[in-house]
């Protein structure tokens, strides 16, 4: 058994291995008889959602926080996304009983165990996968949770970060650890250049269409290939973040000196000798030479297009170039039944062009897309342009407080607002209806989130899941487009 | 979390692939502090059909569930556990469940049974007029009808399930090894071992 921390190089030879498997034997609290091991957590985040049951169970059994100071507090999926605080800086109430009573509850219980709480009108304010990275909490080859399934997005700087119930949150609160048998591994290896004009955003639906919602199930990805390389810490927060929607509960890019540039200088980023011996570890932590995982599956992104969503699962990806798919098209019985019903849903016809459907509303945001690079991205498509007369309702939702002052500062604002769309606070948004920005029933949303479930961003709300661009693209044109055309 | 040896009842013939947990549970139903009542909310957008199977006189009340593959996908909330559990559902059988529900449905004393597909198809003509009998001891499904299905299941998991073991308390018990982690983390790996500044 691989010692729990052991890596200097002066050591015994091992076999090769993989980045996971060096993030979780580095990880090791202890082995069981049947290989589940009690893994250390080395950051959590917590929410208001899923949080309330799990420090109310805590308060009942009469626990504590083990380790307040390696969790963070940020409320973000009920906040509404218009003002927080009025003139004279006092908190304009929010009218949903529930979603306030529930913010109330975060608020109140971070200081009640001691944990360091990022609160509404906070500058720091945001969606925790985006505050995360962003204050250099999350961190390359740590060990990340969160009560939300997206924590997978934290695995584009190299950590092994996974979405967990509020019981397991309520664990990690109490031990700091989880108890965990190791997942398989896979290696989703992306050959070939992403062509002009092709974000993260359509390579990761691109590569959910592939796999497919249950593909990576049971398996943690790692995504490797020059493709990947050449993306932007921000471009690997919005892949990984989307591994959970092709099944992986978490999904790795090696970290390399774009990701040791994007760490350093973060507020909780380590300083001095600290850093010096982060940055020795960081870069041991790449897949040795020889290695080898479970499953490899190769994709070649050369010749893709920008990617749009047509059903109500992620799996349902066609390029903006395609057509919809008739269900007949699908050699599984269960998934024509499937395509059926989502057709119905999502009021489309087989063989209906992508390119000419209409699109009344756009939503910009989401932990998927919503920071700085993301923001640039669609307003460059937008300067000088205005929503089509079709196009309802427009927002912008920045991913955090920070991200926001960057774009006013680059005056990225004013081309949403000369564009027709509104400028938010930072938050969930409409990316899943717990909040007032919702979806009207049989309207159509352009949307740079990661889910087109069934009411996902409200009730009979139709989703195309898009990238930044793409969504600009469509607001633009008034109905789903591809953004190349435009540039 | 109460013991589960045996489920016995009638069974949703449901059967549907890829049912995400907005489906089992829809966010609006999340803004509650508490783990009770939201049975009411499970599977809303399905129930707004009056035929729907979850409401009709002759299923409603089942503690077993027969679904198709990946089923729980989606979001981590515990709540589509929480759910099922306040509408009776004690037990759900598909070909392959998400890690993450399956997670928290053990947590919750909810047992997921793997099942080939070839199983549940069997399984959901005999559930549309007989009862299903799971025994965890044994690790069978069977039928009144003489089919059984032997199932896989974590010895850990299925040793709490059986005991109705809270794992909070278990792991606490381990808080020397955790202890001796952390001492050799801050040695090793200080800039993880370090934390961030605490509220007062």
């Amino acid at each position: 058994m691989q010692r729990a921390g052991a890596y200097s190089k002066a050591m015994t030879p091992q076999p090769p291995r993989t980045l996971y498997q060096k993030i979780w034997d580095a990880h090791v609290v202890e082995r069981r008889d049947d290989d589940t091991c009690l893994i250390y957590i080395d950051r959590h985040l917590v929410h208001e959602v899923t949080s309330p049951q799990a420090f109310e169970a805590l308060r009942l059994a009469g626990r504590r926080v083990r380790r307040p100071d390696l969790t963070l507090a940020v409320p973000d999926h009920n906040l509404p996304t218009t003002a927080r605080r009025d003139a004279h800086g006092q908190r304009i109430a929010i009218a949903d009983a529930q979603s306030a009573q529930q913010l109330a509850a975060l608020e109140a219980n971070a200081p009640a165990f001691g944990i360091r709480y990022i609160g509404d009108a906070d500058r720091e304010q945001g969606i925790v996968h985006v505050v995360g990275p962003e204050q250099g909490f999350s961190l390359p080859g740590a060990t990340i949770v969160c009560g939300d399934s997206h924590t997978a997005c934290h695995g584009g700087l190299g950590a092994l970060a996974f979405g967990i119930g509020t019981s397991e949150v309520e664990h990690v609160l109490a031990t700091q650890t989880l108890l965990l048998k190791q997942s398989k591994s896979m290696e989703v290896r992306i050959v070939g250049d992403l062509p002009p004009g092709v974000s993260a955003k359509d390579l990761v639906l691109h590569i959910t269409g592939v796999l497919g919602a249950a593909g990576g199930s049971g398996y943690v990805i790692e995504y490797t290939g020059a493709a990947i390389r050449a993306l932007s810490v921000e471009a690997r927060l919005t892949v990984s973040n989307m591994a959970i929607e092709h099944g992986a509960r978490a999904g790795l890019i090696a970290p390399d000196d774009t990701t040791f540039a994007y760490v350093k200088g973060r507020p909780y980023a380590p300083t001095g000798a600290a850093w010096d011996q982060a940055l020795a570890w960081w870069r041991s932590l790449a897949t040795d030479p020889g290695a080898t995982y479970d499953k490899v599956v190769v994709i070649d992104v050369a010749d893709i297009a920008p990617s749009v969503t047509w059903g109500t699962s992620p799996e349902d990806v066609v390029p903006i170039t395609g057509v919809v798919p008739a269900p007949a098209s699908f050699a599984d019985a269960s998934k024509r039944d499937a395509a059926a019903k989502s057709l119905a849903y999502m009021g489309l016809e087989p063989g209906q062009r992508l390119d000419a459907v209409p699109i009344q509303n756009v939503f910009i945001g989401s932990c998927t897309n919503s920071r700085i690079e993301d923001l640039r991205a669609a307003a460059a498509v937008l300067r000088g342009r205005h929503k089509a007369p079709g196009v309802k309702w427009a927002i912008v939702v920045p991913g955090s407080g920070l991200v926001k002052a960057q774009a006013e500062a680059e005056g990225l604002d004013d081309v949403f607002v000369a564009a027709g769309f509104e400028w938010r606070e930072p938050g969930c948004s409409a990316c899943l209806g717990m909040n007032p920005d919702k979806v009207p029933p049989g309207e159509r949303c352009a949307s740079t989130s990661n889910r087109n479930f069934v009411g996902r961003q409200g009730p009979g709300a139709r989703t195309h899941l898009v990238s930044p661009a793409m969504a600009a693209a469509a607001a633009v044109a008034g109905h789903l487009t591809d953004v190349r055309t435009l540039v | 979390m109460q013991p589960v040896t045996t489920i016995e009842g009638r069974a949703y013939p449901f059967g549907q692939k890829n049912v995400d947990t907005d489906v089992i549970i829809a966010s609006h139903w999340l803004k509650t502090i508490t783990r009770e009542g939201l049975g009411r909310g499970a599977f809303e957008t399905l129930r707004a059909d009056p035929d729907n199977l979850f409401d009709s006189a002759e299923f409603a009340g089942s503690p077993i569930l027969l679904a198709g593959d990946n089923f729980g996908c989606g979001s981590s909330r515990e709540h589509a556990a929480w759910a099922l559990l306040d509408l009776g559902i004690r037990a759900v059988i598909a070909p392959s469940f998400s890690d993450i529900f399956s997670g928290n449905a053990f947590k919750n004393g909810i047992l997921t049974v793997v099942l080939p597909q070839a199983a549940i198809d069997r399984l959901i003509e005999v559930a549309k007029t007989q009862p299903i009998h799971i025994d965890l001891d044994s690790q069978t499904v069977t039928t009144p009808f003489q089919d059984r299905y032997a199932f896989d299941i974590d010895p850990f998991r299925k040793q709490c399930l059986l005991g109705g073991l809270d794992e909070v308390g278990l792991t606490l018990a381990r808080s020397d090894a955790i202890s001796g982690f952390e001492a050799r983390n801050s040695v090793e790996r200080p800039f993880l071992a370090q934390g961030v500044p605490v509220s007062a």
